[in-house]
């Protein structure tokens, strides 16, 4: 690094200006192409409009996931959040019929089951938080406990079987729209704002950063390492249990078996997005349109047919790339 | 007269939005100690990194004996003959000293396998013919940081190294091994090999160097042959302007005592320790590398927190356990190492600097924008932070500017203690009054500070009072007209005070 910093400039500089907007570019060049390959198809808006709903629960996992990259840590846990918010709220939503998973339990409104299966995913993401800040169980390790007790719950809770017959009004949080924008992409333009809010607006975002940026330094200067990690993974399980929410409600069925591999396209979405695992490093629209990205290229490879097989080769692929840019840059 | 062996000219190298060497001209001699001066940012660890191969200069050339080189990498440089042993030295600590020696150059026995014989018995030849008393058996991590040095130079040594750069290599090592180190390098120099020499201290510098060249901002200022220099004229090339003095120790009122800490216990190195601090009083500590200085500020702030004893703020016991503690005690810790835990790196100046003091500037939470806005520019400009702007990422700072923006991250929270460890450790001259000064405001407005320093002039310029360490108990206490560099020093080595 150089020694001392020199006067500022205001000139306007194009290498820098590609290093802040290069996911951006991206994200076009990919639209072109697909545009192109497509003969038009894909930017047609209802598919367009299509993309941002299904890329909805991942963007809203990855925000809550960068919290945890941006401190070093990791979530693999979500995917598995996912389906046990998934059946537990959808349990609590199934119109009256004999097929219930509770025979007997008296209609309720959509927000008790909501409200449910918020508090099973910031309960799950609670535990995790517990685990990392009070046992000092490294993030990897807890949460890789985490994915797989919680699949492992929402299978016994259901007995492997899917919670189906959901009442309407549960349904419309992923098949829904006002005014013609779909509900999915509203609740995933909501939690960005917050999130947004939270990480720069709040002493808990600063707290975050700074924690990511050094510990030893954080600590010396009066932050509570464990408070924060504890809510920071809160809030990864809670973002996970209302993108499980969203994703039973698309398909009006609560899965055991829903979110499966979820966790790796956040984490994905997250690093495209510049979130760094060298910690201190991560932001909202970067993870935004990672997320994006990862929708388009879902999208894309869908339209042109290419098999989900060769889809996760894809995939794969693009996670590495997205790391050694980061460690490009960070040199 | 010897030769030149090293000719840089008109070297420039520019870092996005920064010039960080403007055409400068170096030339070295063999078989003589050539000592780069400079403020911290004035471009000499620039130059060295180009030299040795680890940056490419945006213009100008290098000659090394005659011919005109560029080195790709710094594998490169080493096989050229240039060594660089670094400040922060890197050695594999799990491996043997023999094998840090030929890393990377691993000596291959029968079956083209690795030979640990072969590697021991050539490191203990080299060891044997210049006199180093190490095992190359040993661990690197087993060393202590001078040994690790010597190693180091072993290195460079066995690449047959014709310049070896050292940069700052006293600023970690004890008074006897500095000896060492200069009886070392009087005998590279009689072998011919021309050691480029960087230090801050100034009469290290006279004492062993045959050159001086002296960089300022980027810029060659001037090469002399140190016989024609003192210490004056050498500080006044450096910073380019009269000092009027290095410790600008301000009279403060010295009042209550603020902090009181009795027999405080933490491990072999915290023993049994009571000690008082007044408002407006420097107490300085002073005592040989590990005699437990650090440690004691440590155990205050809760760092490490106490095995048992007692602190108390104006008269009110207070129970420390994590620094956070401490902080909302009114206590402000300055720690020794920037990079292990002072800087967040990635972080903007700005973050850097209002981190501790959040709670007080985000009300439920909530930050209030326009005020950290607000506070982060009045301390760069109070404290004269020379950055572009505060959203620059700290690590981009020169060293000095980086502690100026420690400190103020603690002036932000109001302490009523401030401890400061090595105030002024790797950072230049200029920087090094200011921060002097700035603690003497501090004082005369009523802090109370604790400074641990490994510079002697420093304890005694700026101390009110000065408790020396030894083995983990405070040996003595000396006031500021009994405290002198012999007083210290019997204390420091176990001496008793009466004795004193």
């Amino acid at each position: 690094m150089s020694d001392t910093a020199a006067e500022p400039r205001a000139k306007f500089d194009a290498k820098s200006f590609t290093k802040t907007y290069a996911i951006l570019l991206i994200l076009v060049g990919f639209m072109v192409i697909l545009a192109i390959v497509t003969g038009g198809t894909f930017l047609q808006p209802r598919n367009l409009i299509n993309v941002v709903v299904q890329v909805a629960p991942i963007g809203i996992i990855a925000l809550g996931m960068m919290f945890a990259i941006i401190t070093k840590g990791i979530d693999l846990s979500v995917g598995s959040t996912v389906a046990l918010v998934a059946v537990v709220s959808a349990s609590l939503a199934q119109v009256q019929s004999d097929t219930m998973m509770f025979p007997g339990l008296p209609p309720m409104p959509v927000f008790v089951s909501v409200l449910a299966g918020l508090l099973t995913g910031a309960f799950i993401g609670a535990i995790v938080g517990s685990l990392v800040a009070y046992f000092r169980i490294p993030p990897f390790v807890a949460t890789l406990g985490m994915m797989t007790a919680a699949r492992g719950l929402a299978n016994i809770y259901t007995g492997g079987r899917p919670v189906s017959n959901l009442a309407p009004g549960f349904n419309w949080m992923g098949q829904g729209n006002v005014l013609g924008v779909p509900v999915p992409m509203i609740i995933f333009i909501l939690v960005a704002v917050v999130i947004w809010v939270v990480l720069n607006r709040t002493r808990f975002g600063r707290h975050t950063y700074a924690i990511g940026g050094n510990d030893q330094a954080a600590r010396v200067s009066g932050i509570s390492i464990g408070k924060v990690q504890f809510f920071i993974y809160t809030l990864i399980g809670l973002l996970a249990g209302l993108a499980g929410m969203i994703l039973a409600a698309r398909i009006g069925s609560g899965q055991p078996t829903l979110g499966v591999m979820l966790e790796l396209d956040a984490i994905t979405a997250a690093v495209i997005g510049g979130t760094s695992f060298n910690g201190g490093v991560g932001t909202v629209w970067g993870v935004v349109v990672g997320a994006l990205i990862i929708g388009v290229i879902n999208n894309g490879l869908d339209l042109m047919n290419v098999s989900p097989f060769m889809q996760m080769v894809v995939k794969g692929a693009i996670i590495v790339i997205a790391i050694i840019i980061d460690e490009r840059k960070n040199r | 007269m010897q030769e030149v062996i090293l000719r840089m000219r008109d070297i420039r190298k520019t870092f996005p939005g920064v010039v960080a060497l403007d055409g400068v001209q170096l030339d070295v001699r063999s078989g003589t100690v050539h000592s780069l001066m400079g403020e911290n940012g004035a471009g000499k660890s620039t130059l060295m990194k180009c030299l040795i191969g680890m940056y490419t200069p945006d213009a100008g050339t290098i000659e090394l004996a005659g011919d005109q080189v560029s080195f790709k990498d710094t594998k490169d440089g080493l096989e050229h003959g240039i060594s660089m042993i670094h400040q922060e030295l890197s050695p594999v600590p799990e491996m043997m000293v023999a094998e840090n020696i030929w890393l990377g150059r691993e000596q291959r026995g029968k079956f083209g396998l690795l030979d640990p014989k072969l590697i021991i018995r050539k490191t203990q030849e080299l060891f044997d013919e210049w006199d180093i008393k190490i095992d190359p058996r040993a661990k690197m991590k087993d060393l202590t940081v001078a040994r690790q040095q010597m190693v180091e130079i072993a290195k460079a040594i066995s690449y047959d190294a014709k310049i070896i750069i050292m940069d700052e290599p006293t600023s970690a090592i004890p008074e006897r091994e500095v000896e060492h180190l200069h009886g070392m390098i009087k005998r590279l120099t009689d072998y011919g090999v021309a050691i480029i020499y960087i230090t801050h201290k100034m009469d290290e510098v006279f004492k062993i160097s045959n050159d001086i060249t002296v960089f300022r901002d980027g810029k060659h200022v001037a090469s002399v042959p140190a016989k024609e220099l003192t210490r004056d004229k050498l500080i006044q090339l450096m910073v380019g302007r009269e000092l009027t003095s290095l410790f600008p120790k301000l009279e403060a009122e010295i009042g209550e005592v603020v902090l009181s800490v009795r027999n405080l216990n933490r491990g072999k190195l915290v023993r049994d320790v009571s000690f008082d601090v007044r408002a407006g009083e420097i107490v300085g500590f002073a005592g040989l590398m590990g005699a437990g200085r650090t440690e004691v500020l440590e155990t205050i702030f809760g760092i490490h927190p106490a095995e048992s004893g007692d602190i108390e703020i104006r008269g009110k016991k207070i129970r420390i356990r994590e620094p956070k503690d401490a902080i909302a005690a009114n206590i402000g810790m300055l720690t020794e190492d920037r990079k292990h835990n002072g800087i967040m790196g990635v972080l903007s100046v700005r973050d850097n600097i209002t981190i501790a003091a959040l709670p007080k500037f985000s009300p439920k939470g909530f930050l209030k924008m326009g005020d950290l806005k607000r506070v982060s520019e009045e301390q760069r400009q109070a404290l004269r932070i020379k950055t572009p702007n505060l959203e620059q990422l700290i690590k981009n700072l020169s060293g000095g500017n980086q502690q100026k923006a420690l400190i103020s991250r603690w002036l932000l929270t109001v302490p009523d203690v401030l401890m400061i460890d090595e105030p002024t450790r790797g950072i230049d001259v200029g920087a090094k009054s200011e921060i002097h000064r700035l603690m003497s405001q501090l004082a005369q407005q009523g802090k109370a500070i604790i400074m641990v320093s490994s510079e002697l002039p420093e304890v005694l310029g700026m101390s009110d009072r000065v408790i020396v360490m030894h083995e983990g108990r405070i040996s003595g206490e000396l006031s500021r007209a009994d405290a002198n560099q012999e007083s210290i020093m019997h204390l420091a080595t176990g001496g008793d005070a009466a004795a004193a």
